[in-house]
């Protein structure tokens, strides 16, 4: 019990060290408006693309070699489905009952029907994952997204996604249950290991269609966020102006 | 996962096209579903497409894709306010080095497709719109993949609709490139845009 409350309160801390590093961090002089933390963001992004080089892309690319189709497939199942609880209380958060509804009955069937979620038998049913995080429920409550932060060792976020993976990680996670320190390091290495691996395709299309790696992954993970909070159909966005372009600014091109 | 089924949305929205014979006024909507359907045809039936033959598809974008899109209006639109002080020339060599890119980019995810079914979502808007959003699905194993289209009517009569933007997953193609371009215009200019453009698809070329 006692070991149980130090450790989410190590993660607590960890998770607002980080988040108070971040914003006492000062923006430097190449900044841009619609990315005020730009400095420090390339420089985590640096660091967290050497880690990766070092160990997570090695370790994912042998995983994903050695390791035969149908289990990777069923360690991901097994994974969303400890995911799509924490998507059950987020639908709950922004009044969501028929998603909620079915997102809890994905859970019920995957567990029961499904080995504990290793066969995703509830998508053969037509019951379909509505994931929701408390970053996506904040902002269906209004919140701003804030500046766009690049976090060390789990990549882009902004300021507000920032906060609700905090909270994540502190209470959202089953895998945080786990009271064997080795069992759970285990468990979430695995895990890791199982994201780092779904994304290596994506990864090698991405160094070869970016300009900038960084201003790319940047547009694209802040316009689906914005698409996620409004479920897939956001409003229109009036043109935000890029101070940087030298050219002057005119009005939309007709070619 | 989520990022190959990304890639696959990606390459059957851009590898949509082909038949020239439409109805005078086919919606929007319409065109949509039957466009992805017979894209998704011809990729199911073409080995060489299957087996990732750059040259091969890149004809392919090109017969078949390329005159249903508007992509002078996409480069123009991911270059932003520079465009309008270009010169013919480097309009038309911009475009040239954004196909390539992009064709280049998203051939590889042919493979990905299989057994997909595309659900076109009823249209918003008046008949009389001639800027449309059509929404639409994916559906195949695993989560649904959105794939949304912004289209322009040509103007005259049955001269069929031109899409000019495309989301995938929540991801409008053209925004993406819009900051990275805007980065290096401002950096080096027009012809630097250009030069980068052609040295990243002659190093990728070479892979």
């Amino acid at each position: 019990m006692i070991s149980e409350t130090r450790r989410r309160a190590t993660r607590l801390a960890l998770a607002s060290a980080v988040l108070g590093l971040l914003t006492a961090c000062a923006s430097g002089p190449t900044a841009s408006p619609s990315d005020p933390l730009e400095p420090m963001n390339r420089s985590i992004d640096r660091f967290n693309t050497a880690v990766d080089e070092a160990a997570l892309k090695p370790l994912a690319t042998a995983y994903k070699k050695h390791t035969p189709d149908p289990v990777r497939t069923g360690v991901r199942n097994f994974f969303s489905n400890l995911g799509d609880v924490w998507s059950v209380f987020n639908n709950v958060l922004q009044l969501k009952p028929k998603q909620a509804l079915e997102t809890s009955a994905r859970v019920a069937v995957n567990t029961v029907f499904g080995l504990l979620g290793v066969i995703d038998v509830a998508s053969d049913m037509n019951l379909e994952r509505n994931k929701e995080d408390m970053g996506q429920t904040l902002g269906y409550w209004g919140m701003p997204p804030g500046p766009y932060l690049v976090l060390p060792l789990l990549g882009p976020s902004t300021l507000r996604d920032a906060g609700g993976t905090a909270v994540e990680i502190t209470v959202g996670d089953p895998i945080g249950q786990i009271n064997d320190p080795w069992t759970y390091g285990g468990v979430f290495g695995l895990r890791l290991l199982d994201r780092r691996a779904s994304y290596l395709q994506a990864g090698e299309m991405l160094n070869e269609v970016a300009l900038d790696k960084y201003t790319f992954t940047r547009q694209v993970w802040l316009q689906k966020r914005r698409s996620d909070v409004y479920d897939g159909d956001p409003p229109d966005e009036p043109e935000l102006p890029d101070n940087r372009q030298s050219l002057p600014a005119k009005p939309a091109i007709k070619p | 996962m989520l990022s190959r089924r990304l890639l696959m949305g990606v390459v059957i929205a851009a590898s949509m096209g082909t038949s020239p014979l439409w109805a005078a006024d086919e919606a929007p909507d319409v065109f949509v579903r039957r466009f992805t359907s017979e894209m998704m045809e011809l990729v199911r039936s073409d080995k060489m497409i299957k087996a990732g033959d750059l040259n091969y598809i890149a004809t392919v974008v090109d017969a078949r894709v390329l005159p249903h899109l508007n992509f002078q209006r996409m480069t123009a639109a991911a270059v932003g306010p520079g465009w309008r002080q270009t010169t013919p020339e480097q309009k038309s060599r911009l475009q040239e080095e954004f196909k390539i890119l992009l064709v280049r980019t998203y051939s590889g995810a042919l493979t990905q497709i299989s057994d997909q079914t595309v659900t076109v979502k009823p249209l918003r808007g008046s008949a009389t719109d001639t800027e449309v959003l059509v929404r639409s699905e994916l559906k195949g194993r695993g989560d649904p993949i959105q794939l949304d289209y912004r289209l322009e009517k040509t103007p005259g009569q049955g001269a069929g609709w031109k899409i000019y933007n495309l989301n995938v997953m929540g991801i409008w193609l053209i925004d993406t490139y819009r900051s990275q371009f805007a980065e290096e215009i401002n950096a080096k200019g027009i012809d630097g845009l250009i030069n980068t453009l052609a040295e990243r698809n002659r190093s990728n070329a070479k892979k």
